[in-house]
């Protein structure tokens, strides 16, 4: 990278390589991993000027100043929606994306898997703080975290909370969370010689990748359990690490 | 003489993520000598180059309190040598850590500081192009943090 480019991580293909130890911010401002803290340390008179005159400070290379606008904990913030058919519209895109990648039916949903735990592992963190800002707790035990995943988690993505939330009778390690009509399955029917394929296998990503990253290692898989009333009906299948229901044990 | 900071943030994989060297915006002489610059950290350099290290020390701390404490500020979780070392652990396992030398116990700031930060550390994650256990590299986020340093410590 020359000195002329302007350093704009949250829009230049650029932030996406590695900044070098002869990346300098021209504002002053921006860190850098390969220098560390001298990249971004107060040295200078002007910076420090501009930080106490409390005037609110536009850097030049950012004209929508993103983490002013955003209040995410705020209550006056309704969770806004969009149209249903405009969300399963892109889902069927993702999943025709996915389907053309994958060499059989197990590894399409790997991958649906795998596009959910990404996004899980962000949200647990911005519905976590949206949820519980006030009480400023976090979720330490499994019964906990569960119950949040099954609740405002839930409704936070899907309008509505989970239908049930068990555990297995025969396996101690084993959790369910059951949907009876799960949103993104709503417009999918699934020919019969795709065996049990379940494409909420990116919703049972989401929750992988949220438990997760809160330090609860598992693996969840989707299956669909049709009853008469509810064809749809698909169960989340959370099966945790032997590590996790150790330390369980442990702390209790 | 103000307090001197150093601010950093911690990875799920004990990796850091951004970091900050800092002095207390308070007290400011109403007349500057020359040479002084308000908000430059005062560490010696003998310090500075220990800091990062005086901070991943107490990730073992952390870790176990993780699972023993429900809250997420850890408040004052050790000291090294005239250092306060300060923690707070988000849900998805982000660790704040704060040195800093003062004789009091400035927890309750601190403890303003990191709720802050971790609102601004969610708004970092909705950026499509920052996956988790990215360094922070946003001169916004930066700008933000200083921001937030003069306004609470």
């Amino acid at each position: 990278m020359s000195d002329d480019s302007i350093i704009i991580p949250s829009t230049t293909t650029n932030s996406l390589s590695k900044l070098t130890i002869n990346d300098y911010s021209k504002t002053g401002f921006g860190y850098n991993p390969s220098i560390g803290t001298q990249s971004n340390s107060i040295n200078n008179i002007e910076t420090s000027n501009l930080l106490i005159s409390k005037k609110q400070i536009i850097l030049s290379t950012s004209t929508i100043p993103i983490y002013e606008k955003l209040h995410l904990i705020s209550k006056k913030s309704p969770i806004e929606e969009i149209t249903l058919s405009s969300l399963l519209y892109l889902f069927s895109e993702i999943i025709q994306w996915q389907f053309k990648n994958s060499k059989n039916i197990n590894d399409l949903e790997a991958r649906l898997n795998g596009l959910g735990y990404k996004l899980g592992i962000k949200l647990i963190e911005m519905i976590k703080l949206k949820d519980g800002y006030k009480l400023l707790k976090r979720d330490t035990k499994i019964l906990e975290i569960l119950q949040f995943i099954h609740g405002p988690f839930w409704k936070f993505i899907f309008g509505k909370q989970a239908d049930e939330l068990e555990m297995s009778q025969n396996n101690n390690d084993e959790y369910m969370i059951i949907d009876n009509l799960p949103i993104l399955n709503k417009y999918i029917s699934i020919p019969k010689d795709y065996g049990d394929l379940n494409c909420c296998a990116f919703v049972a990503g989401i929750i992988e990748g949220s438990l997760d990253v809160s330090g609860f290692n598992c693996n969840v898989t989707a299956h669909t359990s049709t009853t008469d009333q509810h064809p749809l009906r698909t169960v989340y299948l959370i099966k945790f690490h032997s590590n996790v229901l150790y330390r369980e044990n442990i702390r209790n | 003489m103000s307090n001197s900071y150093y601010f950093t943030i911690i990875g799920t994989k004990d990796n850091p993520l951004y970091e900050l060297e800092f002095s207390s915006f308070k007290n400011i002489p109403t007349t500057l000598p020359s040479n002084y610059i308000p908000g430059k950290s005062q560490f010696s350099q003998s310090t500075k180059e220990l800091l990062p290290f005086i901070a991943n020390s107490s990730l073992d701390i952390i870790e176990d309190l993780q699972f023993s404490t429900n809250l997420l500020n850890l408040g004052k979780i050790d000291q090294f040598y005239g250092l306060n070392i300060n923690g707070y652990i988000t849900q998805g396992s982000i660790k704040f850590i704060i040195c800093y030398d003062s004789t009091k116990d400035e927890s309750n700031s601190i403890k303003q500081f990191f709720q802050e930060i971790n609102e601004l550390y969610s708004k970092v994650l909705l950026n499509p192009f920052y996956n988790v256990n990215d360094a922070i590299i946003s001169p916004d986020f930066d700008l933000k943090v200083k921001q937030l340093a003069r306004k609470y410590l």
